[in-house]
């Protein structure tokens, strides 16, 4: 019954913040919001049995690339796009074919729900201690793909200082 | 005792919403924003097959999700500073130097 209310809590914050990161006017006020929705669903890491990715989710993400997005909209004058048409000529064919979308996704979860039958999760000590076992599999099995990734961050990193030039 | 779906839901709503507000918005920075949460509706889905089948992989699939979200970020946010000086402008639609 409570993880039931705290599951709803959650996901009610995660779709009313995301819903209005989408049609605020104000940039500000999208990245709190997106702050808000980004907090839920680290709520819903921590009711998922994944304490490491939720820590990971408040630093990085809430702390990290918020700040990251918050530093830029301080540095552009928004004060004219303010003023101006928030939604593209074509939003009405954009939000039909996003629902398009979206539709497909309830189908998708229907019919699999209807042939696989989720059934019970696997017990809760199968991810315990969690964070151990994620860096024994992070460095065991997906050795490879973590190098990658740091040479992602390496080039994202370089790209980055490149772009902040003053002439590209 | 919330069942797997039940997060494949929550799932599907925030990656729809995310869907609607890349393809809508004509601020980039709204787009970008609107990417992350798309970001994250994956990473929930992943975490809730990840705790359905009691197999850690899900969660270090999500832990590459995020370090790409950051890459992204930095990149994109360099790219409209970037683009931001010449033109003064942050409108998707008004960014067409490549357009005939």
């Amino acid at each position: 019954m409570l993880d039931q209310i705290v599951f709803y809590f959650f996901a009610a914050l995660a779709v009313v913040s995301a819903i209005l990161v989408v049609t605020r006017r104000n940039v500000v006020q999208s990245a709190i919001f997106l702050i808000t929705a980004l907090l839920a669903t680290a709520g819903i890491f921590l009711q998922l049995h994944a304490e490491f990715l939720f820590i990971v989710q408040v630093i990085l993400y809430a702390g990290g690339i918020m700040v990251l997005f918050v530093f830029v909209i301080m540095l552009i004058n928004m004060d004219v796009s303010l003023h101006q048409l928030q939604f593209n000529r074509q939003w009405w064919l954009g939000l039909l074919l996003a629902l398009v979308v979206g539709a497909e996704l309830t189908i998708a979860i229907a019919i699999g729900r209807s042939h696989t039958a989720f059934g019970e999760p696997a017990p809760a000590s199968a991810l315990e201690p969690s964070t151990q076992l994620v860096g024994k599999v992070l460095f065991n099995e997906y050795m490879l793909p973590f190098e990658i990734a740091s040479i992602l961050l390496l080039v994202a990193m370089i790209g980055a200082v490149v772009m902040a030039k003053k002439k590209i | 005792m919330i069942s797997t779906s039940q997060y494949l839901w929550l799932g599907m709503v925030l990656f729809t919403i995310g869907a609607i507000g890349v393809v809508t918005r004509r601020n980039v920075i709204i787009i970008l924003m609107s990417i992350e949460l798309i970001l994250n509706a994956v990473n929930i889905n992943l975490v809730a097959f990840s705790r359905l089948f009691g197999d850690v992989s899900g969660q270090v699939f999500a832990i590459f999700i995020i370090t790409d979200a950051a890459a992204e970020a930095a990149i994109g946010l360099g790219i409209i500073i970037a683009f931001f000086r010449n033109r003064e402008t942050v409108l998707a639609d008004e960014m067409d130097l490549l357009k005939w």
